[in-house]
């Protein structure tokens, strides 16, 4: 981990190592948020910022961090990152805010801050880990605003709440997909979203599982 | 690397004041802009119940407060007397607050909207035009099929005939009961009456389809593959219309207009 190019870095977690289509974390709050563009956005800007400081932060003080304590010093930062993104948000996009009530708050267990805080800003410097920090953000928000895309396109027939197919029930003609409003269809485009990065992607798919997998697994380096 | 057991504490310590001293700014610093921003966003609920801004229309803070400010009067009232209650603090007046403690709340009476406690008092709004009232405004709530609606309702000045319902926080089924806020069904609902002769709530949300207000005025369209949630309306709005809610203010207010 630790001959990383700030390229790679960069790159790497937009479709290589996306956080959710590969590592499928934070799956509760792309369920979640995704039913209109406009909060889903919200959404992917606390990430994006709470991962990116995150892993500065952790990355600046990763040579004086104790061993025995690291995981909750590591929970205590990024705590306190989301909450103040939260009062962020409260005073500045106060309606979006309201529609994400609680998961913002979720954000601090969103495995992705932690994973990243963990598994790479405790190993790398701090601009890399600000790069690394920033490019999971954005790999997470590729795949959420995809999802709010469609849920919000079919689901109401509309896109940031502008009308762009007019429903049946304002006197148009589409009949809007309840079933895109309800979570289980960000599961479907999840779904939908991995398969297809996997059919581009094909070194992505899992081999199939067996006892010797784990060590080729190993050897390869791909174990987390 | 091995730390000594000092440097580890010390270490907490440190980042533990450190974090804290961050989020009590920004909490403390951005409090003001949080506080408009609810009283803007409860302002605007009002304007829209009260047919004065459309849902989901965009207009600036200042239009909103000017809106407000000269054409709607917020009132706190004694739920139990239904009487004006003066030395409240109307700018951060919060009924859920209210209700959620026990000093300033009382046990609900039996109801199947699932409202537990009562606060004490409650804000209504009185909309004024030309100096002469047009509508009573008065926040309801109640359980649905998943979650409790949050709304308000507006009366005509008779306090009977209903001006309008909207509903601005609920968690009901999108495209079934979540049609709760389709513009289309809450179009239903002017010129009802919430009251039959003898003065008892008697609005209700029928199973299919009402007649026009005048000849059915009591009914108003079910929401299709949503009977659970039209039931949830009916209840709630009996509910807050009756003695053991708004009814005290409403008998009040009849009494004055009346003399």
């Amino acid at each position: 981990m630790a001959d990383v190019s700030p390229r790679e870095a960069l790159i790497d977690p937009l479709f290589n190592n996306n956080p959710i289509a590969l590592q499928v974390l934070g799956i509760c709050s792309a369920l979640a948020v995704t039913t209109k563009m406009s909060t889903a956005l919200v959404m992917c800007a606390a990430v994006t910022a709470v991962t990116a400081l995150s892993n500065v932060s952790i990355s600046v003080l990763r040579n004086r961090i104790p061993a025995s304590i690291r995981i909750i010093v590591q929970l205590t930062v990024i705590a306190s990152l989301v909450i103040i993104t939260d009062q962020v948000l409260q005073a500045f996009v106060y309606e979006t805010a309201k529609e994400l009530s609680v998961f913002v708050g979720l954000i601090i267990t969103n495995c992705i801050v932690m994973g990243r805080a963990e598994a790479f800003a405790m190993q790398n410097p701090p601009r890399l880990a600000l790069i690394d920090g920033v490019a999971n953000g954005v790999g997470y928000s590729i795949v959420l605003l995809a999802v709010a895309f469609f849920r919000e396109l079919l689901g109401s027939g509309s896109l940031f709440g502008y009308t762009i197919l007019q429903p049946v029930n304002q006197g148009g003609w589409y009949v809007p997909n309840g079933l895109m409003l309800l979570a289980p269809a960000a599961f479907f485009l999840i779904g939908c979203f991995i398969w297809a990065v996997r059919a581009w992607k094909p070194e992505q798919t899992e081999k199939e599982f067996h006892v010797g997998a784990l060590f080729e697994l190993s050897n390869e380096g791909n174990l987390r | 690397m091995q730390h000594s057991t000092g440097y580890i504490v010390g270490f907490a310590v440190t980042i533990c004041l450190i974090c804290a001293l961050l989020v009590s700014t920004s909490a403390v610093g951005l409090k003001d802009r949080q506080d408009a921003n609810k009283l803007l966003d409860r302002q605007k609920k009002v304007l829209i119940v009260a047919g004065m801004m459309q849902d989901g229309e965009r207009l600036s803070r200042e239009r909103v407060t000017s809106l407000f400010d000269s054409s709607i009067q917020q009132k706190i009232i004694d739920l139990k007397t239904g009487e004006p209650a003066p030395g409240i603090d109307v700018a951060n007046f919060d009924q859920h607050i209210l209700a959620s403690n026990p000093d300033t709340s009382y046990e609900a009476p039996p109801n199947i909207s699932k409202i537990r406690r009562m606060p004490n008092n409650a804000m209504v709004f009185d909309v004024i035009e030309n100096e002469k009232l047009k509508a009573l405004i008065l926040p309801i709530e109640g359980y649905g099929l998943w979650g409790t609606l949050y709304g308000y309702i507006a009366l005509a000045p008779d306090a009977r005939t209903i001006v309008g319902i909207t509903f601005y926080q609920h968690k009901e089924t999108p495209g079934l009961g979540g049609e709760v806020d389709n513009p289309r069904w809450k179009a239903l609902w002017p010129g009802r009456l919430a009251f039959n002769d003898r003065g008892d709530p008697a609005i209700k949300v029928k199973k299919g389809i009402a007649g026009p207000p005048d000849a059915d005025p009591y009914n108003v369209d079910g929401l299709s593959g949503a009977t659970i949630t039209s039931r949830g309306v009916t209840a709630l709005l009996r509910f807050w219309l009756s003695d053991d809610a708004f009814g005290p203010y409403l008998a009040n207010y009849r009494a004055q207009a009346g003399a």
